[in-house]
């Protein structure tokens, strides 16, 4: 099985060559036979994968510690579970994972690509052909998950504890099919610019695959949050460590194209941006898989650092980066401009929106370079963290999601400020409450929560009245409003969601920033400890055996500031004796929208427990948010105008009393 | 306005934006960016009390000390220089003795070393990347 899998992965690769070969050099002379072996090669390149990584997943699953690659990362007694999942937990098998993600790509591209131009479906195959061959030889060359151990140990290494999570079933596929989905806006832009023609229906075919990446890289990033967040230990939720940034800027610069995307299939203009966009997304994405696989940053998904992945994957990077955006200088003004529009329109918005958001990714990525940079020109080792992000990320979002509310209350072409900010004085009246409410009621002190707040606020209410101007609500009768909500785009829908997640999760930042309590004491049964009023007893340690591991769990009793009683909260010390590393499992319980949070450090010297304690207001509301977010663009996914496979099928005449002005 | 001062406006705004989240950045790294130092390299650099720099080495055998409450100190050598941490907090699960580990904090006028982060390894296989490169620097790396 296992060398079956290996012979699959160097099929796949030779599929790949195929791909990248003869679709385009059918799209180039006009011989469709040739464009027509793009959707059998992507098909069959996506099986050969898959039968691959089937052959590792089995490996695995039957702890066959012959294969290196198994015998590293996993132990007969690891749960069945995590045997599955440490196929994807080391660097070798996450690989395996990408391509196995990009194949899958193209393959719905080649079935679902039904009715694109069959030059530029051929030519965007092509396009993923190259990227994957280049994937396939880096796996085949320096990381191949295949290679056999003789004599055969008897007991693998285990997986690295801090892996052994259900978080690793979700964040990476997750994130990679974000990552790797934005492969196909970029395919489709420089398939665009191969073929020197680029039109609105070019934007209604990139938007959904667009939109897809961003919802599963919206959720991998917030799901990668919250995993550190209870995993960890240390109760934060971002570090602005560089391989959360490696994943961030792609979201940032992916977020960019979805809405300059809206800006050519509505109006025809921002061609050439959104065509640089969409290869600047995606170079972001290699960008992140070179800083976290090539090893040159010390971090938790660094799995080994092997100097020639590095270098191999730095090439990859210079030959598609470098050469995506040669092919842009040398063909992007082949592309014709499109519409005009006045400053103060929806267009003009979602520039502004562009403007910042690459801005944004610019600070997060000079943050993240420079001391690589440093390092290489002067020896010197310096770390950016989160105070220069707080510095230069924060004030560049601040104006733009002051801006956020006002953008879908504008008309294309030319917009009226003045009207849309009447409308929106009702919100701005309600957030400018919340801010003073802060201030009043909770903390006289606390200036820039309220802020932050009041600006939560805003976008959540500007979200809303949006919707409620849209449906009527309030000014006509109610099955009126029924009817107009019925008539809707789902896009109306999906945009406010949104931008509603977008708010709550501002709203659990600040709220924890600001108002969480900590405590840090050493404790002795029996103790009570108080943390923003939730009174904790220390019943003491127990001890107890898992499937691969002993742990030492301390209980508490949990009381409310009302004196109910809540039950128990516990944290463990656990320690895998295969690996012979001790792991932290922090004690987490939610009551509404906070989290209590306790995690356990060592005895101190009369034998107390260091207990560290976190009453975390509001935090959920921060992945909540990213779920809003999620929601937001699924349901955008569903609108009729952008559903893969249908995508140029007209709207139906929408009737009188529908609102139509989207 | 004509059609071209709108657009001369627009782009003259958009630059002046540009420009303003470049200084912001410049000024940022100047005064945000951390450095990370070995102790034998303090002598030669000039760290002021207060600086927020960030220290490595590994954990001196045998000077783990736990103090009052949550409050520990320990020894980060590089096997030439010591310097003397302390910190209050929950250590990282694999701190050990003889191990590597990176700080961050400031020194207070007595020469201690105030941390209010501790990193270690995330594995038991590796080590921070700086203080392996710091130790092989100094020709005291021991590979294991």
């Amino acid at each position: 099985m296992v060398e079956t899998g290996h012979f699959a992965l160097v099929l796949a690769f030779a599929m790949a060559l195929v791909q990248s070969v003869v679709p385009i050099a059918g799209a180039r002379t006009g011989d469709e036979r040739l464009m027509a072996i793009g959707t059998p090669a992507a098909v069959t390149g996506f099986l050969l994968t898959a039968l691959s990584f089937a052959a590792l997943v089995t490996a695995y699953v039957q702890s066959d510690f012959s294969v290196a690659n198994v015998w590293e990362n996993s132990h007969s007694l690891q749960p069945l579970i995590y045997k599955i999942t440490g196929t994807w937990g080391n660097h070798e098998g996450s690989m395996l994972l990408w391509v196995l993600i990009l194949t899958l790509f193209g393959c719905l591209v080649a079935l679902f690509g039904g009715n694109l131009p069959p030059t530029l479906k051929a030519t965007v195959l092509s396009v993923q052909g190259w990227i994957g061959a280049a994937f396939f030889l880096f796996i085949l060359a320096t990381s191949n998950p295949f290679v056999r151990l003789n004599p055969a140990p008897i007991e693998g290494r285990e997986l690295n504890p801090v892996l052994q999570d259900l978080g690793l079933a979700i964040h990476p596929p997750l994130l990679y099919l974000g990552y790797v989905g934005f492969s196909i806006s970029f395919s489709f832009a420089v398939a665009a610019l191969i073929e020197g023609r680029i039109d609105a229906a070019w934007a209604r075919w990139v938007r959904p695959w667009t939109l897809l990446a961003w919802l599963c890289l919206t959720g991998g990033i917030s799901m990668g949050s919250y995993w550190a967040y209870y995993e960890l230990g240390w109760g934060g939720f971002w570090f602005w460590d560089p391989v959360e940034n490696a994943s961030f800027m792609p979201w940032l610069a992916g977020t960019a194209l979805l809405h300059s995307a809206i800006v050519m299939e509505k109006r025809s203009a921002l061609k050439i941006w959104t065509i640089l966009l969409a290869i600047l997304t995606f170079s972001f994405s290699l960008l992140g898989t070179f800083l976290v696989r090539s090893g040159v940053l010390t971090s938790v998904h660094a799995f080994a650092t092997d100097p020639s992945r590095g270098i191999f994957i730095l090439c990859i990077l210079t030959l598609f980066i470098g050469g995506s955006f040669a092919l842009f200088a040398f063909r992007a003004q082949t592309l014709a401009a499109g519409g005009l529009f006045h400053p103060i329109s929806r267009e003009g918005a979602l520039v502004l929106n562009n403007l910042f958001l690459t801005t944004a990714a610019a600070t997060v990525l000079v943050g993240t370079l420079y001391p690589l940079v440093i390092e290489a020109l002067t020896r010197d080792r310096i770390s950016v963290g989160a105070p220069f992000f707080e510095l230069t990320f924060v004030p560049v979002m601040v104006p733009l999601l002051l801006a956020v509310p006002f953008g879908p209350m504008l008309a294309w072409k030319r917009g009226d400020l003045y009207a849309a900010g009447q409308r929106l004085f009702a919100a701005f009246s309600l957030a400018l409450l919340a801010g003073i409410g802060v201030l009043l009621f909770i903390d006289r002190t606390a200036v820039f929560a309220a802020l932050g707040i009041g600006l939560a606020a805003w976008l959540l209410l500007g979200a809303a009245t949006d919707l409620v101007l849209r449906s009527g609500i309030g000014s006509v009768p109610a099955h009126v409003v029924w009817r107009r909500v019925v008539g809707l785009p789902r896009s109306v829908f999906g945009t406010a969601l949104a931008h509603m997640g977008l708010g709550l999760t501002l709203l659990g930042i600040v709220s924890v920033n600001t108002f969480q309590g900590e405590k840090i004491v050493a404790m002795n049964p029996g103790d009570n400890i108080a943390v923003s009023g939730y009174a904790l007893h220390f019943e003491g340690m127990k001890a107890a055996e898992g499937p691969n591991y002993s742990e030492n769990r301390g209980v508490f009793d949990v009381t409310a500031p009302d004196g109910r009683s809540l039950g128990t909260i516990s944290s463990a010390k656990r320690f895998f004796p295969a690996r012979q590393m001790p792991t932290t499992e922090s004690g987490i319980r939610t009551f509404g929208l906070g989290q209590l949070y306790v995690s356990l450090g060592d005895p101190d010297a009369s034998g107390a427990m260091v207990v560290r304690a976190w009453w975390k207001p509001l935090v959920v509301l921060i992945w909540m948010g990213g779920v809003v977010m999620m929601l937001g663009a699924a349901v955008s996914l569903l609108d009729r105008r952008l559903r893969v496979g249908a995508p140029s099928r007209r709207r139906k005449p929408v009737p009188k009393l529908a609102d139509s002005s989207s | 306005m004509t059609r071209k001062q709108k657009r001369l406006s627009v782009i003259a705004g958009a630059l002046c934006f540009l420009g303003a989240a470049t200084a912001l950045t410049f000024v940022a790294l100047g005064q945000k960016a951390s450095y990370f130092y070995m102790p034998a390299d303090l002598k030669a650099a000039s760290v002021e009390p207060g600086q927020r720099i960030r220290l490595g080495g590994l954990v001196e055998n045998g000077s783990i000390v736990h103090g009052k409450g949550a409050e520990v100190m320990f020894g980060v050598t590089d096997n030439k220089d010591t310097v003397k941490v302390t910190y209050t907090g929950i250590l990282p699960d694999l701190f050990r003795e003889g191990q590597g580990v990176v700080t961050e904090g400031s020194f207070r006028p007595d020469g201690t070393f105030v941390a209010d982060s501790v990193l270690a390894k995330h594995d038991e296989r590796y080590m921070p990347k700086e203080v392996a490169e710091g130790l092989k620097a100094k020709g005291v790396w021991q590979p294991d």
